[in-house]
């Protein structure tokens, strides 16, 4: 009998969602009751990883379900930012007619499937959590069915995203049958860089994983998707999966073609600086707050490649590390949308800032403090991702990078800066309602005051990443 | 480990604002904010007062450091002064009250957050001038973007927005090869710890190209031609204040990164650049004085004749003569006391008529009597009249050039004329000749807290155009010690040739 102690959180969640699911069909109007019951549940499965977090390196299944720090760390992540998801949303989805009981279960489902992926050691492991999470997905992103943007971006990011899994299991097979098996450590024993079907079956994979985290050229679904999507699933899609996608992209570059390096640094590379340039320019001309952010985060992804092209693990640390700053960021950024509220509907284009100072000053000091960080100015909490970053990337004396990186930061910070200057310099408009529910303000503060006061003690955050050593 | 003086400087302004913030706003018009700034800065004020009297001026050493870790293993949180940044902590913390009293007298729209703002930017100033690590430097170096881009964008005139962005994205992509450029050295040498960067010395190969890399940050902040665009354009839309700050302050913190840092940590490089700087700084002094001479704008030509006068500075850093150094010291110091009143003295004739076209004035002496004494003490000490604190500035800057290139100082001495020329003429033109415009003569002379800070302003640039030994003693060993350090690292590079 395998030791099922270590994947306690994962039968818990399962059975969770079984339960509620069970009991959202038997029980007439209990969707804001799983709501909370959901919410809860997180926060218990947040405090079970806790708890496990001083078990280090185990694995289970044949040595195809790894729980490590790393896996740890990024689950801790993602179920984190899960609970603030769930603490911001929950007046959102209820104006929009939205809080139906199968909103909370298939986010938690989502969460399931990263939390496999994240863990996976094994292609077929892997493969699996990757299409639990989508499918969860594809039906979130259209779950405002009445509203056609939704349902139009649930359907493209169905088809597009069915086309990657697509290439992805195919770089899988070919990797199978090169390599004579799905294990990341045997495919690590059996591999060698002479055999162009693991090259190509490694493109291929890395193009599905791609798509995932929207890197240039995969990107073309997100920014649709982001604006279709109602705003609270817009949160959920613009940090978790880029967790879980990250993670796994870390596993699969370090783990079994960790040797092969010289094949695979190039197109993250390239995917890397695509993403930065083509995430500063593109949202430059943008008009609707979701969908600059969507543009935003392409970027943002960019940066987080940037240190797993550095080939060490110094750069996986920045990666990680990266990607923690920038999903507190990104929620303290959608708890603020959330706030845009007049009479029951909300707003979201960038117009709709105009002058907000001048009535809601707490609220725009914020917004004024996350675009700063966003855009990486010092000493915000942003700026620190990006230092760690570009650290080992110019330890590897990857000048070119960093430099191309940097100067997208400059033009990124213009459509930052043209926020803050409609926020703060434009004439205002009709107020906003100020009566927001205790979990969004607690996140927009909480957040907030993490982007603020960063500096302060910033070896927090370095201390717990730099104990994940995956070479 | 003593009472953290340094570190009080640092944090003071801050908790300020943060009281400031966190203050209901009532209807008395922001009474306590008031008195909570001026207080705060002029507490600051004497705190470095103080720090001035019991530093010790004939160590060559940093005093007061502060070594803590910060981000554990690599960089430490170091600050700690020497006879040089001493002096610019000094100004800093002069110019704010002044900057303060200036604000809450003449702005009334979002007062309580310009007071926030000045707070935090002396913070971040008085941070740049006192960091003994590459990366805390950056961070206050950079930092100080934010409130500076809000200053401009939210109290500043009609083309407020154009200002600050150009401002914001000029300063921050100069900035952005400075830190690639920290970072590289912390990998060649495992450290960014300014004093240790200053015994083991970074390898001759790389210097010329991190040279550059800061230069880039430098020049554009200073700034030097041909990357001084964004300074005229953001001098006219701040308001008053944030002109001041801009240049008094802002300004010096890239001529003290030059002597800081780049003759610092790069002499090798230093030496090898001096001819693009002398043609740079050449360029500046000659054509922005020849530009101010046209300029219609008042605050336009002040500023036009803040990058003539930077000009002289970055000459005069890199004479890398006793003389020379001293003298850009001197120079910004003086500078940044004299364009701060003279943008006042702008600033108290545009509250009143809201114009700050030459034309538009002629003849306030007739009306504003004072008015035109003091304004005639600051255009004196632009123009380097001997008795003010400008002249010991140019004086000791071009004497160091002779030492170096005689066709230099000489084409640099033309620039002095020019200064005299273009703000002797504005002079004449605003205060002397008939009044034209009716609205002139309705105009009131100076109020009390307007004379009062300008007052203020004429002591010290007058003290010290007399009496410059207190300041030249305090920066007398620190430059001996750079010049000498210098000097060691070139001989050494030319006997291993």
């Amino acid at each position: 009998m395998e030791n099922l102690e270590i994947i306690l959180p994962e039968i818990f969640l399962s059975l969770t969602i079984m339960f509620l699911l069970l009991f959202g069909v038997f029980k007439n109007n209990s969707s804001k009751l799983i709501y909370n019951l959901t919410t809860l549940s997180l926060i218990i499965l947040f405090a079970l990883l806790l708890n496990l977090y001083q078990v280090s390196d185990l694995s289970i299944f044949n040595n195809s379900y790894k729980v490590d720090s790393l896996a740890t760390f990024m689950k801790l992540l993602t179920i984190g930012s899960g609970i603030f998801v769930m603490l911001t949303s929950s007046k959102y989805i209820e104006i929009n007619n939205i809080n139906k009981m199968e909103y909370p279960i298939l986010i938690l489902s989502s969460i399931l499937g990263m939390m496999v992926m994240i863990s996976s050691n094994d292609l077929i492991v892997f493969y699996m959590g990757l299409e639990l999470q989508s499918l969860a997905l594809y039906v979130l992103a259209s779950f405002n069915r009445e509203n056609l943007l939704s349902t139009e971006s649930g359907l493209k990011y169905f088809v597009l995203s069915a086309l990657s899994s697509g290439l992805l299991l195919y770089g899988c097979s070919l990797i199978y049958g090169f390599s004579g098996s799905t294990n990341f450590n045997i495919i690590l024993e059996n591999s060698s860089s002479g055999q162009y079907g693991i090259t190509f079956g490694i493109v291929f994979i890395l193009v599905g994983l791609a798509f995932k985290i929207s890197a240039v050229p995969f990107h073309m679904w997100a920014p649709d998707v982001y604006q279709g999507s109602p705003t609270s699933v817009t949160t959920f899609f613009a940090v978790l999966p880029k967790i879980a996608a990250l993670s796994v992209f870390i596993r699969f570059l370090y783990v079994p073609f960790a040797e092969m390096n010289d094949q695979w640094q190039m197109i993250i590379i390239f995917l890397s600086i695509a993403s930065m340039i083509f995430g500063a320019v593109a949202a430059i001309g943008q008009k609707n707050l979701k969908r600059l952010i969507a543009y935003s985060s392409i970027g943002h992804m960019g940066y987080a490649l940037t240190g797993l092209a550095a080939g060490t693990n110094q750069g996986i640390q920045g990666s990680i590390s990266y990607i923690a700053i920038y999903l507190v960021m990104n929620l303290a950024f959608f708890s603020c949308m959330f706030m845009l509220r007049r009479n029951n509907e909300y707003y979201e284009s960038i117009e709709d800032l105009s002058g907000l100072s001048k009535n809601h000053p707490l609220l725009s000091f914020s917004l004024l403090i996350i675009l700063f960080s966003l855009a990486g100015i010092p000493p915000l909490a942003g700026f620190f991702a990006k230092f760690y970053v570009f650290m080992a990337v110019i330890e590897q004396k990857m000048y070119f990078l960093a430099i191309v990186g940097l100067l997208s930061t400059v033009i990124a910070a213009f459509y930052y800066l043209r926020i803050i200057k409609i926020i703060y310099f434009d004439k205002e408009k009709e107020k906003f309602e100020t009566d927001h529910h205790f979990g969004l303000k607690l996140t927009l503060a909480l957040s907030t005051i993490f982007i603020l006061a960063y500096f302060i003690y910033p070896s927090g955050l370095t201390e717990i990443v730099s104990k994940i050593n995956i070479i | 480990m003593d009472f953290p003086i340094i570190s009080s400087l640092i944090i003071l302004p801050t908790i300020g604002a943060l009281f400031i913030l966190f203050t209901k706003s009532s209807n008395s018009k922001y009474q306590s904010s008031k008195y909570v700034a001026l207080f705060i800065s002029l507490a600051n004020f004497i705190l470095s007062i103080y720090l001035w009297l019991i530093f010790d001026k004939s160590s060559i050493n940093f005093q007061f450091v502060e070594n803590r870790e910060w981000l554990s293993g690599f960089i430490n949180y170091k600050v700690g002064v020497d006879g040089i940044s001493i002096l610019f902590i000094l100004l800093t913390t002069f110019i704010i009250p002044i900057c303060i009293i200036s604000v809450i007298s003449t702005i009334e729209h979002r007062l309580k957050d310009f007071l926030i703002a000045i707070l935090i930017m002396e913070t971040l100033m008085i941070g740049v001038f006192c960091s003994l690590d590459l990366i805390i430097f950056y961070l206050f170096f950079e930092g100080g973007l934010i409130p500076m881009f809000l200053i401009i964008g939210i109290w500043g005139g009609e083309r407020r927005v154009y200002s600050a962005f150009k401002f914001f994205l000029y300063t921050l992509l100069g900035s952005v090869l400075m830190l690639i450029a920290i970072i590289s050295i912390y990998w060649i040498s495992g450290t960014t710890d300014v004093e240790k960067l200053y015994e083991i010395g970074i390898g001759e190969q790389y210097q010329k190209l991190l040279w550059l890399a800061f230069f880039s940050s430098f020049a554009v902040k200073t700034p030097m031609w041909p990357v001084h665009t964004w300074l005229p354009d953001a001098h006219v839309e701040a308001p008053t204040a944030g002109s001041v700050l801009l240049a008094a302050i802002l300004l010096k913190m890239a001529g003290y990164g030059f002597i800081r840092f780049s003759v610092g940590l790069f002499p090798i490089a230093s030496e090898y650049f001096v001819p693009l700087v002398f043609a740079l700084s050449l360029i500046a002094i000659i054509y922005t004085s020849l530009v101010a001479l046209m300029q219609e704008d008042m605050k336009k030509l002040i500023a036009y004749s803040s990058v003539a006068h930077m000009g002289f500075v970055t000459l005069g850093i890199f004479t890398m003569t006793q003389q020379g150094i001293e003298g850009s010291i001197f120079q910004m110091i003086s500078h940044g006391l004299v364009s701060a009143a003279l943008f006042l003295s702008v600033g108290v004739v545009y509250d009143r008529n809201h114009t700050r076209l030459i034309k538009k004035y002629g003849g306030l002496v007739t009306v504003m009597p004072k008015y035109g004494i003091v304004f005639m003490i600051f255009a004196l000490g632009s123009l380097g009249l001997p008795g003010t604190s400008g002249f010991i500035g140019e004086f000791l800057i071009l004497m160091g050039t002779f030492k170096k290139s005689f066709l230099v100082a000489t084409i640099a001495s033309l620039g002095v004329i020019l200064g005299a020329a273009y703000i002797l003429w504005m002079y004449k033109r605003v205060v002397f000749g008939e009044i034209i415009h009716e609205e002139i003569k309705s105009m009131k002379d100076l109020k009390k807290f307007e004379l009062l800070i300008l007052i203020l302003l004429a002591v010290p640039i007058i003290f010290f155009g007399f009496y410059p030994e207190p300041l030249i003693n305090s920066i007398e060993t620190s430059v001996t010690s750079l010049i000498d350090n210098y000097n060691t690292n070139l001989t050494q590079s030319i006997a291993k040739k």
